[in-house]
Order: C-alpha cells, then structure tokens, then sequence
C-alpha cells in the first residue's frame, strides 16, 4: 500500500483474534502477527466436550494438553488468552455433517468444513462482535489486496506447504478478516520450527497433527462403525455379482483398494478399486483401475471468492488436500440442487470420491470451490455412478 | 490497571514482605534439636501463637498446611475416615452445594470412592443455609453423620453463612462441623473458639499473606487421619517439614487483618457498594448475586449476572480495557462453565452464563470503582452483540 506521497504507510494496526490449536505454526503466526504492529489476542476452541457430571463441576474436556500448550505460547508471545468453548456448534456443524456424509456413501472433509462453518464464521463472527478486526491462523496460504480494495485468496508461497485447499470454501468477506502470517514467506516446516524455538516457544517440537482432530486414535473406520452400527452388505463386480461381504458400505471410499477382504482374485488378476458406494441398499461395487477415470462431474453449493464467473472457463483443479493440480473447464449451472458447477476434465483422473472439494485455482489464485455430488466415468457402459 | 480480583488472591502485605524475606537466609530446621533448630521452631511458634490470637484459636490447634485446598481436603476426608473409623455406621456427609470446589470436590470423592452418602443441604435463592434444614438433617438420623461441612462465606457470590448457629446445632450432637473460612477472615469477625467449629480452613495468599501456606484450625479433641504421613509434625495429623519464612508472612498478615478488619470492612464496604450502584445504574437490568443486604455478604464482594452475555466475552473486553476481575468459576482446561454456586441458589442457567465478580482489596481505589463505571455499559452492550455461543 502506499500514499499518495509515495511513502509507504505504516501497517494499520489491527484487533486480531489469533487462532491458537497448541500447535507449532498457528503459535508462530501469532507471534508474528505481534511482531507486526498488531494488537493479538489468543484463543483456543475447545472442540470436543466429553460428556460433563456435576461431579467435576463439568470441566472436562479432551484438549486440555493442546490447551495448555496453546496458553503457554500465549504467554511467552505476552498476549492475552482464551478458551471459547465452540464444542457444540462444532458438534453440530462438522462431527454430525461428517458422520451424515458418510452415512450417505460420500467421502467429507471436515477440516474445510471446520474453516467454512467454524473458524471463519462462528469465531470470526463472535470476534467481529467483540470489536476485533481479523481472525489469524496458521494456515499456509496468501491473502492479496488489490489496488481495487477486493482481495485474492492464493497459494502459499511455498507450494509443498499450500493449504489453500482447505480454505478455498472462504468468500470474500471471510477473506477482508482473515490474516495467515505464514503463507507469504517461503520458509520450510524445519524454518518454523526453528523459529519458534527462537522465540521460546515450547511447541516448537511438538509433533505435527495430521489426524481428523475429533477422531484422537486415528481409527475413522471404528469412528464410523461406533456413530453408523456395522450392517453386513454385499460387495459386487460391475455387472452385479457378488464377491463378497463388507460390515458397512460407510466404511468405503471411490478409488479404495485396500481392505476389500474379498476371497477370490478377478478374472483378469487385476487389483480391484471401489467403484460406487450405495448406501440405500448398502452395496460397494469393485471393479478395475480403468473403470475409475472420471471425465467429468457435477458439484453442488458453489463458493465463490470474488465474483462468480458467468460462462465456461479453463481452470486447474485440486480435487483433495496435498493433491496434485488437473486441468479443467468448469462453468457454473442451475439444477436440482439450486447453484451447480459442471466440470470437464481435460485428462481423465481417477479416485474422485463424491463429498470431497473441488477447488479451481487460476494460476495461484483460488477462484472457488464447490462440493463433488456426482461423477462421470469414461466407459460408456459406466455412465454417471450418482446423482 | 484496576485489579479487582483480590478473592482470587491478593497482594502480600509489605510487612508481611518483611517478614518473610527475613527468614529466607538463616538456615534452620524447625523440628531440629539445635541451635539453629530451635531458632526456626522459636519462629514458628510465635507465628503459630499469632495466628492463633488472631483467629480466636488456642495454639495447639492450628495445624499448619499448605494451602487451603489441602486444609479443606484434611477435614472432609480426615475426619470422615477418623469417624468412620471409630463408628462404621457414620458414613453420611452433610454439605452444603455451593462449596468451594477443594470441599465439593472432596465430598465427592468420599462418595465414588469411600462409601460416603452425601446428603447436599438445601440452599436458599442467596446460597444460605438455613438452621432448620440443617437440624432436621441431623436429627433424621444423628448416629450416622460423619461430619458437616458448610462454608463461613462463599468465594462466589459473598453470601455469609449463620455458622455460628448451624455449629451449635452440630455441637449439640456430638457431630464435628467443618468451615472453610478462607474468604471470611479479615472481612468479618472470625472467632474459632466463639464458634463452635470442630475445623475451619484458612489460607495466606487471601488476606495478604505468602501462597502455599494456610492451616485447619482443629479442635483438640478431633483427630482426623492424616493425609499425609511423615515426621509426625503437626499434631501427627500434618507431617512435612514447616516452611518457616511462610509462616512467620502468614502470621503477620493474620495479625494485620485481624487488626484492621473493621475499618478494613467500613472502607471496602462503602467503595463496594459504590461499585454496585455504578454497574446498576450503567447497566440497569444487571442482576445481583447474593444477599442484597450488606450485612449478609463479603463487604468486598460484589457480583453480578447480565442477560444475554457470555461472561467470558465480558472478561476479555474488560481486560482489554485494563480491568481484572473474574467470572468467579475457573476451570482447568479454561472452559467457563455455569457455577455450581449459581445453580444451586436457582438462578436460570442461560443467565448463570453471564457473570462477573469483582472482589475489592487493601489495595483497591476509588479510581478501580470509576474505571468500571466507564467501561463496564460499552462492554456489556457489545458482548450482547456477540450474544451466547
């Protein structure tokens, strides 16, 4: 930004509302959202309540370690700390959408779920009310203000680090409050850890988490068969002959191969993939690699981050967190959901699991994002899987 | 910075100070036989005696240990199990439910886990225990009581307890009555020996002592089991090695508070309820906790619930504008819950969301009292703004 002199003005300073999780990189945005003129204050959500008796005067809750270590850093940074107990929004918004999409026979995410739904509208609303100006969090991505005043959600500076991803269900009005102090700089996971142990910030050692949050084991299949029960169901080839039994079509994901426990191996001694998931006659249906190339599909409750465009367009697309980038053409459409995208692939891609995020990006730019509904398989005999 | 949170803890007494950094250097181990023993244990019990003057105690009933929490913890289990002991039938546990939690928690866990019954007394919309209740309480079944435990005055909302009445009544039988009394002393007359008490818990860092030291003043003919065994220190019911620099602090701001509590009291007690009028009239719906009556509460204490406020949201704008006080219930994981205190006494639990408490002190001001004045309308109007997540 600058002046009309040609000076650089000085950074506004900004009530910032810091994300805290206990973890290294949203510790060290703070810090640095601190060191750039900001006056930051720390929050950490509790998200996950356990049941709560009179007998503990209902304080239970399972993130008390991540707490403590959130309020630790807070300290060592010098801001003030909260714990805002979003547990039942959370509850609500993403561990019920997350169980219900499986229940449904697709594939969520529920971390973009978490940022669209929690940290970018219960938090920032609650933090708008409260007078602070921005949410900031740890996430590896770059916000660009324009000359117009709008503003661009883009890559992070540091492609292996990007979380753009995850983000690009933000629209612009998330965005204007949103501040990531680590998506600009190009430094490595090794950088910001170092960096917080130059700060003196315990957690710079602590280990990355890359489980789904409410699930502490790691075991989603057992998450699920505790949420959904297990009910035996079929496992068909492609031309609906049985292969075997699974204990819950929920359990499932397009393009998985591993775990399928079926006796015999297929005629043509191929690996099998699932192909389609139905959860109304709890069936999973195998068949070869081939048979999971997509050359299209159609993707409901478009997001856009700035002005939505009006006709087709040539885009790339990411299709899943850490996934590599395809190139498309997309164009928005009316249909039975309200807003569509309708989506060509320019090469078919195989694995595309319907409940997982479709983000266009335009060069580094996120232009939008939408939910995958239904997918389009290039053999002719395997039209549409869903609608 | 208008620090407004003195119930939480307060600041040390300068002769209190003094007194401790004196004994920091010299070397000493009060149970030792020479010299340098004897020194420490000379010091320990002249802070022994004073604490006792202060307190309407005899010397050999003050049983020093570190802190409140372990106090109460001493009481309601130690003389359940001494109790017990020597009668198996005693093993119900009369409480009141608006404890602090080092009482309520230990109740509690005599219930899981040592087959106590718990019989909560009933409370009033103030949090008061009535005689009456107590009385019939007892008089179901007095043989098989354990103990009574019922705060002097509520760290939450200030309520005074007629202690003096309910420990008759428990005298009356034969039963030992606990009282924590860390909030009350130096804000209203304590009286150990006037009391009736079996125990009583008191805590430095609350009236202008060092943490980590307080006592259970203990009657000499109660003998509750030990929760800790060692030396045989301290009657045999405490042992550990006394921390003589903390009890000669302690004793001094025993004998400061207890000296200056009636002046002490007139003085806070006007600039609370300045305090008071100025939340009222800056927020007139605001509702007062407690005993509406200035003779029923802490003269330091004042506290409120606003509708429609999370009271967190209102810690963190007042904070921000330099003001420390505190939603009067912490817990571990810094997850505000609902009171326990404001449950009990009835209050809709939508409203219990959204309180303060200040607690006023030694070093409190007019200045503190204009500070909220300013703030406390403009942060209650945009924590609304953010309503009840």
């Amino acid at each position: 930004m600058t002046d009309t002199t040609g000076a650089p003005s000085p950074a506004p300073r900004l009530r910032v509302l810091a994300a805290m999780s206990g973890g290294v990189d949203s510790a060290v945005a703070a810090a640095r959202a601190v060191e750039a003129g900001h006056d930051v204050t720390g929050v950490h959500l509790a998200l996950s309540a356990n049941p709560q008796s009179f007998r503990t005067g209902a304080r239970g809750c399972c993130t008390i370690e991540d707490s403590r270590d959130a309020r630790r850093a807070a300290d060592v940074i010098g801001i003030p700390f909260y714990v805002w107990d979003l547990a039942e929004r959370f509850r609500q918004d993403v561990v019920e959408d997350f169980v219900a999409e499986y229940e449904a026979g697709r594939t969520p995410n529920p971390c973009l779920r978490c940022n669209e739904k929690i940290k970018f509208a219960a938090l920032l609303d609650k933090a708008l009310a409260l007078g602070f100006d921005a949410v900031c969090t740890g996430h590896y991505a770059t916000v660009v203000l324009r000359e117009d005043g709008t503003r661009e959600l883009h890559r992070a500076t540091d492609m292996a680090k990007d979380q753009s991803y995850v983000l690009g269900v933000l629209d612009e009005r998330q965005l204007a409050h949103a501040m990531f102090p680590l998506g600009d700089t190009a430094t490595t996971k090794e950088e910001i850890r170092a960096e917080a142990e130059r700060r003196g910030l315990a957690v710079a050692k602590k280990p990355d988490s890359h489980d789904i949050c409410f699930i502490a084991d790691g075991d989603t299949q057992g998450f699920l068969a505790r949420h959904l029960g297990t009910a035996e169901g079929d496992i068909l080839d492609e031309d609906g002959n049985k292969l075997g039994t699974h204990d819950g079509a929920y359990g499932f994901t397009v393009g998985q191969r591993k775990g399928l426990r079926i006796g015999h191996p297929a005629p043509d001694g191929k690996p099998r993939y699932v192909l389609d998931i139905s959860p109304v006659d709890n069936t999973v249906t195998v068949g070869p690699a081939s048979a999971l190339d997509v050359v299209a599909l159609r993707a409901i409750r478009p997001r856009w981050c700035g002005t939505p465009p009006t006709g087709p367009g040539t885009y790339t697309a990411q299709l899943r967190a850490h996934g590599g980038e395809t190139p498309v053409t997309a164009e928005p459409a009316g249909g039975p959901d309200g807003d569509e995208l309708k989506v060509a692939f320019t090469e078919p891609v195989r694995g595309v699991a319907p409940g997982q995020a479709i983000v266009l990006y335009d060069g580094t730019r996120v232009v939008g994002s939408a939910t995958i509904a239904a997918t389009e398989r290039r053999a002719a005999a395997a039209a549409v899987s869903r609608g | 910075m208008a620090y407004l949170d003195h119930a939480a803890t307060t600041p040390m007494l300068p002769e209190a100070v003094q007194a401790m950094t004196a004994q920091l250097g010299p070397v000493g181990n009060a149970s030792s036989l020479h010299a340098a023993g004897r020194r420490a244990r000379r010091t320990v019990e002249e802070g022994r005696e004073a604490l006792a003057a202060a307190l309407g105690a005899r010397p050999s009933e003050v049983v020093l240990t570190s802190g409140g929490t372990e106090a109460d913890n001493l009481a309601v289990k130690g003389l359940y199990w001494a109790r017990r002991a020597a009668d198996p039938a005693r093993t119900r546990v009369l409480a009141s439910p608006v404890e602090h939690h080092a009482v309520l928690d230990a109740v509690h866990w005599l219930a899981d886990h040592e087959g106590a019954r718990v019989q909560w007394l009933p409370v009033d919309s103030l949090g008061r225990v009535h005689p009456e209740a107590l009385r019939e309480a007892v008089e179901e079944k007095p043989g098989d009581i354990a103990l009574i435990t019922v705060m002097w005055a509520n760290n939450e909302i200030g309520t005074l307890q007629p202690t003096a009445e309910l420990a008759a009544i428990a005298a009356e039988f034969g039963i030992p009555m606990h009282a924590d009394a860390v909030q009350a002393v130096g804000q209203v007359p304590v009286d150990f020996a006037a009391s009736n008490l079996a125990a009583m818990t008191v805590s430095g860092h609350k009236i202008g002592g060092p943490y980590g030291i307080g006592a259970l003043l203990l009657g000499r003919q109660w003998a509750p089991t030990p929760l800790l065994h060692g030396g045989g220190q301290e009657r045999d019911v405490r042992s550990g090695t006394l921390d003589v620099p903390a009890v000669a602090a302690f004793a001094v701001a025993a004998r400061l508070a207890a000296g200056r509590r009636e002046e002490f009291a007139r003085e806070i007690g006007a600039l609370r309820d300045a305090l008071v009028a100025a939340v009222r009239e800056a927020v007139p719906d605001a509702v007062l906790g407690g005993d509406p009556d200035p003779a029923g509460r802490l003269p330091a204490n004042a506290h409120f619930s606003f509708p429609g406020c999370e009271g967190d949201s209102l810690l963190l704008l007042l904070d921000a504008q330099g003001i420390e006080c505190s939603t009067g219930s912490a817990c571990t994981a810094g997850v505000a819950q609902p009171s326990h205190v404001l449950l009990a006494t009835g209050t809709d639990p939508e409203l219990a969301r959204g309180t303060l408490r200040f607690s006023l002190g030694h070093t409190s001001t007019r200045a503190d009292v204009d500070a909220v004045a300013a703030a406390i309308g403009p942060a209650v109007e945009r924590a609304r703004g953010a309503g009840l997540s």
